[in-house]
């Protein structure tokens, strides 16, 4: 499996760089993601729904579904792609650490 | 990338049938990854299971589908398809094509792609088999900007919806399919492209019962072309039919001698309704025993047509087994008049209803149809402002467990222990 180092930290990725070990997630991880994900400039809005997203899998051990992040977020799925441009599975759970989803995708 | 040793995909070139292998063999002299396509395969032939990794997340930027990510999972033996990502493009509605088109398109797979192809998935798409994570975004740049054509649907959302090739090429089309699934397909772009459902979710068009787009059994909702007024008989063609003049069927049978055509034994016996009976030399048919299930159209074509009075029924639910069984669509709408002279309204609307329910009570990974199980067909109904009719059931239920609303109930449910004890002591 690839490491990506970036600003001095260094990280364990699958093929689709998505972080293996969820531990590993820290400032330098969002600095990454956001280069290789088309996010140009990270804003609260970015912090919100990442926050979202960790606090729900903590608490689950599961990804919300799209609507359960657009309710608690208050972001429209159209708002969470200009965000995140790879959408809420590829974009935004990469960026917060999450497993890479799985299913019929 | 070299040329493997393939011993067991080798059997595959002999008999009759056109062989995959050899295809990829002669895509393989000008794309020599496709060598390691042939390896791999041959590898797991020998191994008798996949090597291919679990799962891959690949895309293109402002869409959360339309690319299937997949990794070898011996990429050092084949490098050729370490990457092998498969891409799904929207195909045109029945699939016609001109050269041009699929020339254009070849091209632009030569170029970012391995050159292989599925034509086309179950679904529909168009599919482009194999190519690297670094090439996604040109070939999607391409394939907008050159050719004007999208990618379909994968993951949580609508996926690419297909039809029958309805009346381009067929007389018992009872709507138009073509212009119904282009209009849809059109209308829904962010359903498709951006996952935002509980799961997946699927349309189908098809003309008539006959159901060549297979609707009833492989889309959540089935858009199934059918006739309210009387079959239209043209009875000196069947004259034609019985005198043995025209071929039964269109002919489909004719590979083996079946006798000569008996109207009786071929067309009235077998109407599941017995709805049908000659009279002298004339065919009558009482329509309102009729439940349109084609056959006796089918078997004279050019003597019956459906009738004019045209719409679809609508079913819903259709799945596969995973998780609790396979299904297939219920009926939910007798008769609906499908045109684009409203824009589809009436299809629309239906539709809507169905997702902004499902996508407030459908649970995570829960198809539709799984989703009408739980909650039941009256809720279901109820939900979807449709009134119970005998032709939502195939017949009634045989056990009694029957809810009733509280407000159906005189005096309600709340009730006193200690008035019923005044009548009846314990």
């Amino acid at each position: 499996m690839p490491t990506i180092e970036h600003n001095g930290s260094s990280f364990e990725v699958d093929e689709d760089g998505f972080l293996l070990n969820g531990d590993d997630f820290n400032a330098d991880w969002v600095d990454y993601v956001k280069g290789v994900e088309g996010i140009s400039e990270m804003t609260d809005e970015h912090q919100k729904v990442i926050d979202a997203l960790q606090e729900y899998y903590k608490k689950n051990g599961i990804a919300p579904m799209v609507r359960i992040l657009s309710k608690t977020t208050g972001f429209p799925l159209k708002r969470i792609y200009e965000l995140f441009p790879s959408g809420p599975g590829k974009g935004a759970c990469k960026m917060a650490g999450l497993p890479k989803p799985t299913g019929c995708v | 990338m070299a040329k493997h040793e393939t011993p067991l995909l080798d059997q595959l070139e002999t008999g009759p049938w056109p062989s995959f292998v050899t295809d990829i063999k002669r895509q393989a002299e000008t794309k020599p990854e496709c060598w390691d396509i042939l390896g791999i395969l041959e590898l797991s032939y020998e191994d008798r299971i996949t090597h291919w990794k679990h799962g891959g997340i690949v895309g293109v930027f402002g869409y959360g589908g339309g690319i299937v990510g997949r990794y070898a999972d011996v990429p050092e033996q084949f490098p050729g398809v370490e990457h092998f990502h498969t891409v799904r493009v929207a195909q045109p509605a029945s699939k016609y094509y001109s050269t041009a088109n699929l020339r254009q398109l070849m091209d632009l797979w030569e170029k970012h792609g391995s050159g292989m192809t599925n034509f086309h998935g179950s679904t529909g798409d168009i599919i482009l088999l194999g190519t690297r994570t670094e090439n996604l975004e040109p070939l999607f740049w391409d394939l907008t900007h050159d050719m004007g054509q999208d990618l379909g649907g994968s993951g949580s959302n609508l996926r690419t919806p297909a039809n029958c090739v309805g009346q381009s090429r067929c007389e018992w089309a009872c709507y138009d399919t073509e212009e119904c699934c282009h209009h849809l397909t059109m209308h829904y772009q962010d359903e498709i492209h951006r996952p935002a459902f509980p799961y997946k979710f699927k349309f189908k068009f098809s003309g008539c019962p006959n159901d060549c787009v297979a609707a009833i059994a492989r889309s959540d909702v089935a858009v199934i072309g059918t006739w309210r007024d009387d079959i239209q008989i043209d009875q000196a063609a069947v004259k034609e039919y019985v005198a043995g003049n025209y071929p039964a069927n269109g002919g489909a049978h004719s590979d083996k001698d079946w006798g000569p055509f008996d109207i009786q034994k071929e067309v009235i016996d077998l109407c599941p309704t017995e709805c049908m009976w000659m009279e002298g030399d004339e065919l009558k048919i009482d329509n309102s025993e009729c439940t349109r299930c084609m056959h006796c159209i089918n078997v004279m074509p050019r003597a019956l047509r459906p009738g004019l009075d045209k719409g679809a029924s609508i079913c819903v639910g259709a799945k596969a087994p995973i998780l609790d069984g396979a299904q297939f669509s219920t009926l939910i709408i007798p008769f609906m008049k499908i045109s684009k002279d409203n824009e589809f309204e009436e299809l629309i609307d239906f539709i809507e209803t169905i997702w902004d329910w499902w996508m407030e009570v459908g649970k995570n990974r829960e198809r539709v149809g799984e989703t009408m199980q739980r909650v039941g067909l009256p809720t279901f109904l109820s939900v979807m402002g449709v009134e119970p009719i005998p032709q939502h059931v195939k017949e009634p239920r045989s056990n009694p467990y029957v809810f009733w609303k509280e407000e159906e109930v005189e005096g309600g449910f709340e009730r006193d222990i200690i008035e019923f004890r005044k009548r009846h002591a314990a």
